[in-house]
């Protein structure tokens, strides 16, 4: 068992998931079963491996074919219009009609 | 009118014709879909009214003899994981149940400005999380070729409505498989372009180096005109490929004669069913007969991708479902006095199994101490599962392979166990961690007259290969 039952209820806890106790123990099961599978990745030695965070990096023969930039991932820094006060609110669960409510944030 | 048989080729034929208005048409498709859908459950949502206001301009058109848009007056369904100005979005989740988006999905924009009809929204796994089409927060979708049976996941409703004739066409998303596998299913064609090809924006995000957004219709030559309309460059998506985008439709006429197919020998091996091997065997016999070259390859770190695809998909997915936080659009639990108590309580009664599921999983593998171990390493085996098909696509024009190990099975059987329903997308998942576009055309049926989907993979930006050589399987 790599995953524990403090390991559940540590990372519930990082997600903002609360989680029954029914859900945690299934949680527990599942992702030990998971991790189990995914241990698998270790038989492969990796050591002199780049890692791959975006297909564009993978894309490095294509963007070095004489093609170009195939991505522009940066604009002008021009400003555009963006969504209006009144729309971005219009699915908030509270507002005052001004800014979004939430219940207090400061603890005691 | 028999609307069952329609395809993009013929709506725009008879609109063209006169035969019917895209009003008139339009309706009918609502009358079918209020007669059959309830028994499938494709749609989630309608929207009636913007259909038959666009309908009206498509008539207009028509009737001033102007030059016809490429889609004009075709009904096409869009999976709710695409966001539609002033109508209900839910990506099938319990905490978007009112979600109302003000502004529309690029392909969506595209769609309605080439002149389709949006009939409405289809039903999905739980943001796009699941291969089954269970894990709906609506209800499943059950498979119009055997209502006992799934009709795969997760563009699960958009496969559906499209092999029940309730859509002419419709758009799915794939981040595993999840616009092939449920077009295998159902026995219907469904293309997922190369990452980049169509922008992403107004797309509700699961992980976002994996999302993509693609055609789901009756032939190989309406996947090519879809994909003509929704592809190209977008300001709005940073990753969106600022390459030309070329006339796939006309490329479909270039022979297949001379090209080099590659059958990876990983994808035949221990899981396969048989009768699913015989109909891809056959597939790969009738490419022979028509000129291709067949050439055994080797992918050899094939055994790895569901691994790395469910360290990497739960870990951009934990990170993308934190903005769901009950604040500023979505579900909100009542009752709770503080703002972390409001987090937690919103989360858990908004989220369904799946999702919890994957977030968790997500969590954990990007959590200190084990992002090296979990995260990092998978990165790496991704760049080794892309090098597999840089280097056998030196040698071959494309991959021919089965689209999943199985036919469609049955609604509750995979449902308890979630390994054996990640292991649906072994064939697919692999395409996705690379970048590189698929498509899944029909090909044979088991005993029982299921559908059973041949997938065709290619090299990046090349889905004009792609949808050829699926043509050419696909030809009478």
């Amino acid at each position: 068992m790599k995953v524990t039952e403090k390991d559940v209820a540590y990372v519930a806890d990082l997600a903002n998931l609360e989680l029954t106790d029914q859900e945690r123990q299934r949680m527990l099961t599942d992702l030990n079963s998971i991790l189990d599978y995914i241990g698998r990745l270790n038989e492969l030695d990796t050591s002199n491996v780049p890692p791959m965070a975006q297909i564009s990096t993978g894309l490095g023969k294509i963007e070095n074919s004489g093609r170009g930039q195939i991505t522009s991932s940066m604009r002008d820094d021009v400003p555009v219009l963006c969504l209006p006060h009144q729309e971005a609110l219009q699915n908030a669960p509270v507002t005052d009609g001004e800014f979004f409510k939430v219940p207090k944030v400061i603890e005691r | 009118m028999d609307i069952n048989s329609f395809t993009i080729e013929s709506t725009r034929s008879v609109i063209s014709q006169k035969e019917f208005t895209a009003a008139d048409l339009a309706k009918n498709f609502y009358k079918k879909i209020e007669a059959e859908d309830p028994e499938i459950h494709a749609y989630l949502t309608l929207c009636e009214d913007r259909a038959l206001q666009q309908a009206d301009r498509v008539d207009r058109i028509v009737n001033a003899g102007d030059p016809l848009p490429p889609l004009a007056g075709v009904p096409i369904g869009i999976k709710d994981v695409m966001a539609t100005k002033g109508v209900r979005t839910t990506a099938g989740s319990k905490i978007l149940e009112n979600f109302i988006p003000p502004y529309d999905c690029t392909a969506v924009a595209r769609l309605e400005a080439a002149g389709a009809i949006i009939l409405g929204k289809m039903n999905c796994d739980e943001f796009a999380m699941g291969s089954s089409n269970e894990n709906s927060a609506y209800g499943p979708v059950r498979n119009p070729r055997d209502k006992s049976r799934v009709p795969g996941g997760s563009s699960g409703g958009s496969a559906a409505a499209v092999a029940a004739g309730t859509a002419v066409a419709t758009l799915g998303s794939d981040t595993g498989g999840s616009i092939r596998q449920p077009a295998s299913f159902c026995g219907v064609v469904g293309l997922m372009p190369t990452y980049g090809r169509v922008s992403r924006y107004g797309l509700i995000a699961f992980a976002s180096s994996l999302d993509h957004i693609g055609p789901l219709t009756k032939t190989v030559k309406d996947a090519a005109i879809l994909l003509k309309v929704i592809a190209g460059h977008d300001p709005l998506d940073s990753t969106s490929a600022d390459l030309p985008v070329p006339d796939y439709e006309a490329d479909l006429a270039k022979h297949v004669s001379g090209l080099k197919i590659g059958v990876p020998k990983e994808y035949f091996g221990e899981g396969l069913d048989d009768e699913v091997r015989a109909a891809v065997e056959a597939g790969i016999a009738k490419l022979r007969s028509a000129g291709c070259t067949i050439i055994p390859i080797s992918l050899p770190h094939t055994a790895y991708a569901i691994p790395t695809y469910y360290v990497i998909a739960t870990a951009e997915a934990s990170a993308n479902l934190a903005r769901y936080d009950g604040v500023r659009y979505g579900y909100r639990a009542k009752g709770a006095r503080t703002l972390s108590e409001m987090y937690r309580k919103s989360r858990d009664e908004g989220f369904g199994t799946e999702v919890k599921r994957r977030i968790m999983l997500g969590t954990y593998a990007l959590s200190s101490g084990y992002y090296d171990d979990y995260y990092l390493k998978a990165q790496r085996v991704r760049t080794l599962l892309t090098r597999d098909f840089e280097e056998a696509f030196q040698q071959v024009d494309a991959i021919v392979t089965p689209t999943a190990p199985t036919a469609a099975f049955k609604i509750g059987e995979k449902s308890d166990d979630p390994l054996s329903m990640y292991l649906a997308d072994i064939y697919t998942v692999t395409a996705d961690l690379a970048g590189i576009p698929g498509i899944s055309v029909p090909y044979g049926q088991s005993s029982s007259g299921l559908p059973i989907g041949l997938q065709v993979l290619g090299r990046h930006f090349d889905e004009s290969t792609v949808l050829r050589v699926a043509a050419a399987v696909e030809r009478p």
